[in-house]
């Protein structure tokens, strides 16, 4: 035997391939039969995910079963995520494309504030100025992604100083316009109901809302061509761009999105506080990055789901109500919520380095394969 | 003699002092495979790219089944049934072999649902599955991303995804330099399937046994313009690489 053969054997053991053969000549449908939506499912982060929120759950719930695991009380972390789950589908959406925006917690704050200007300028408490305010603060979000998308796509700055300036100018803008003094004077139609209301005996409003949005977001990543060009562009922009699609003209309106997006959170946060709470989200930006890439987003690109995203934001907020039932000191949750997020990122290279091997993406594989070493 | 389905006339073009292209003919004919073949420098990329409407020409005239037209953009080359196999393939890893099919070019479905852009997934499956087969590519899954899997497979999809819509020329640029033995010998079949749909083929290699085995004609291009257009059968190895070289000369057919 001679030492190229011993080595190609040697070679062949360690990938444990019995046949040199093997992979390469694999017909579609044999390779078909073994992929079944059940192993996809089992692969997908989103899915790991979801199980460390149910064992977070159970936890909980066996430490408070009298207080945690109560349905007011589900109810009440549902509700506080709603705003953070609008934001986190346009969230989604951008660093799918490999990009980011941390302008959405400012353009919220924006949003509202024009929002609430213009309908204390017309001064009604009727459906009718309430219907021109969450126009109005939808366009006025609308207006700072498409600022944003054309600044990342057509003058090629980075979007992370496209946004991180943004930030810094609707958050200026909202503090002079109302002379840093919050405006408190939201219509009570608004309140009644998207900020508080409840409809289904018992479903806030404001979640509904955000479910409809989760939803929509979901069919158009997963269902549409819109989705399929915003992985597209995050996968390989060169790529898309050599096949036709228009990819500047695609990032923008990913941005204009997002934008739009952070306006209709703009309303919501009006409705549910009464108040534009100009101060209020400094943090925001960086809770929804932190949600979108625990749900398994790729920070790089070209992978991610809607679903990861509701699921990385539950992990957060069912972890600060836990604690506050359970008697923790609330703080323990940022701590919890780093970890989870590094977990994540490590989680995300550890596949992005199996798959560019074209090995398995398992990552219970992974980890046995380690154990047995 | 047929009419060549892609011709160029006197193709210059310069990049400063640089001539990159000086003068060039070329021909392709439908049904035939047409090596490209010369030194580092020579031109062929350049040549290639006047060809595909990637980049323009100082002079010169393209015509397209006997028709003179100016090539602007690679749009206009795919709508003229003209596709180009790049070197880095040019596919989006995270998306599955049936999405790089069909990127920019989606079967929407019909009505409401393709207006709300909604698209016919069942069906470019289908046809996607067939266009793989039809080339007897290995392609391990419809469902996996593409950048999972080997070069060899990546090569096959990228090529048949430009078969699929080239129905005129196909511009595969050095579609062997990576692969290994039995890739390549796919490749080359794959080639051959290709000719046999009656298409034309322009295959640009470094590779002499490749193209002695596989083209029907060879042109060599050598500092910027054709050295030499020879029918594959009248030549070898020795003469091609002398020609590429200059260390030898034969007359333009």
């Amino acid at each position: 035997m001679t030492d190229d053969v011993r080595d190609a054997d040697l070679k062949k053991a360690e990938f444990g391939q019995t046949d040199a053969a093997g992979p390469e000549t694999t017909s579609i449908n044999m390779a078909q039969s073994k992929e079944t939506a059940l192993t996809r499912l089992l692969k997908a982060q989103a899915f790991q995910i979801l199980i460390v929120l149910i064992v977070i759950v159970a936890i909980f719930s066996a430490l408070a079963p009298d207080t945690f695991a109560q349905l007011s009380n589900l109810r009440l972390v549902v509700q506080n995520a709603s705003i953070l789950a609008v934001l986190g589908v346009g969230m989604t959406f951008i660093i799918i494309t490999s990009g980011i925006d941390l302008s959405i917690g400012s353009v919220l704050v924006f949003s509202g504030v024009v929002s609430a200007i213009v309908m204390r300028a017309m001064g009604g408490d009727d459906w009718g100025t309430a219907t021109v305010g969450i126009i109005v603060s939808i366009l006025s979000g609308l207006a700072w992604g498409i600022f944003n998308g054309l600044l990342i796509s057509k003058a090629k700055v980075p979007p992370l100083i496209v946004t991180l300036g943004s930030l810094g100018m609707a958050l200026g803008l909202s503090q002079i316009i109302t002379g840093g003094v919050d405006i408190r004077d939201v219509p009570s139609v608004l309140t009644n109901s998207i900020g508080y209301g409840n409809i289904f005996g018992g479903i806030p409003i404001i979640s509904v809302v955000a479910l409809v949005i989760v939803i929509i977001g979901a069919i158009v990543l997963h269902k549409t061509k819109f989705g399929l060009y915003t992985y597209a562009v995050g996968s390989s922009e060169e790529a898309a761009r050599r096949v036709g699609v228009k990819v500047d003209r695609h990032l923008i309106k990913v941005y204009a999105l997002s934008g739009a997006l952070a306006g209709l959170a703009g309303i919501l946060s009006l409705s549910q506080f009464s108040t534009t709470a100009i101060a209020g989200q400094s943090q925001t930006n960086l809770n929804v990055i932190a949600a979108v890439v625990i749900g398994g987003t790729s920070l790089f690109g070209g992978y991610g789901t809607i679903f990861g995203t509701v699921v990385g934001l539950f992990i957060p907020a069912v972890l600060q109500n836990g604690f506050v039932i359970t008697g923790v000191q609330p703080f323990w949750q940022q701590v919890a919520v780093g970890a989870v997020l590094i977990a994540a990122v490590y989680v995300d290279q550890v596949r992005r380095a199996s798959a560019a091997r074209g090995a398995s993406t398992s990552l219970w594989r992974h980890f046995a394969r380690r154990n047995n070493k | 003699m047929t009419t060549p389905v892609l011709e160029a006339r006197g193709l210059s073009r310069a990049f400063g002092h640089v001539r990159a292209l000086d003068d060039v003919d070329f021909e392709v004919y439908p049904g035939e495979v047409t090596a490209l073949i010369g030194d580092n420098g020579a031109g062929k990329s350049t040549l290639v790219k006047a060809l595909s409407g990637n980049l323009a020409v100082d002079t010169g005239v393209i015509k397209f089944e006997g028709n003179p037209l100016q090539l602007t953009n690679p749009m206009q080359a795919s709508a003229l049934g003209i596709e180009t196999v790049h070197q880095d393939l040019a596919l989006a890893p995270h998306l599955d072999p049936v999405q790089n099919m069909y990127l920019g070019r989606e079967v929407m479905k019909k009505g409401i649902g393709g207006a709300f852009g909604f698209m016919n997934v069942a069906e470019m499956r289908t046809e996607s599955r067939r266009a793989f087969d039809e080339l007897g590519a290995t392609v391990r899954s419809l469902t996996s991303p593409v950048g999972s899997m080997s070069g060899g497979q990546r090569q096959a999809i990228a090529i048949a995804r430009a078969v699929h819509w080239a129905n005129k020329v196909v511009f595969l640029d050095e579609p062997t330099a990576a692969l290994g033995v039995r890739q390549t010998k796919n490749v080359l079949e794959t080639i051959r399937r290709v000719r046999d749909k009656g298409i034309a083929v322009v295959f640009i290699s470094h590779s002499m046994p490749h193209v002695m085995e596989v083209s029907d004609r060879i042109q060599v291009l050598r500092l910027g313009h054709r050295a030499a257009a020879i029918d594959t059968k009248t030549t070898n190895m020795e003469e091609l690489v002398g020609l590429m070289t200059g260390a030898s000369t034969r007359g333009v057919a």
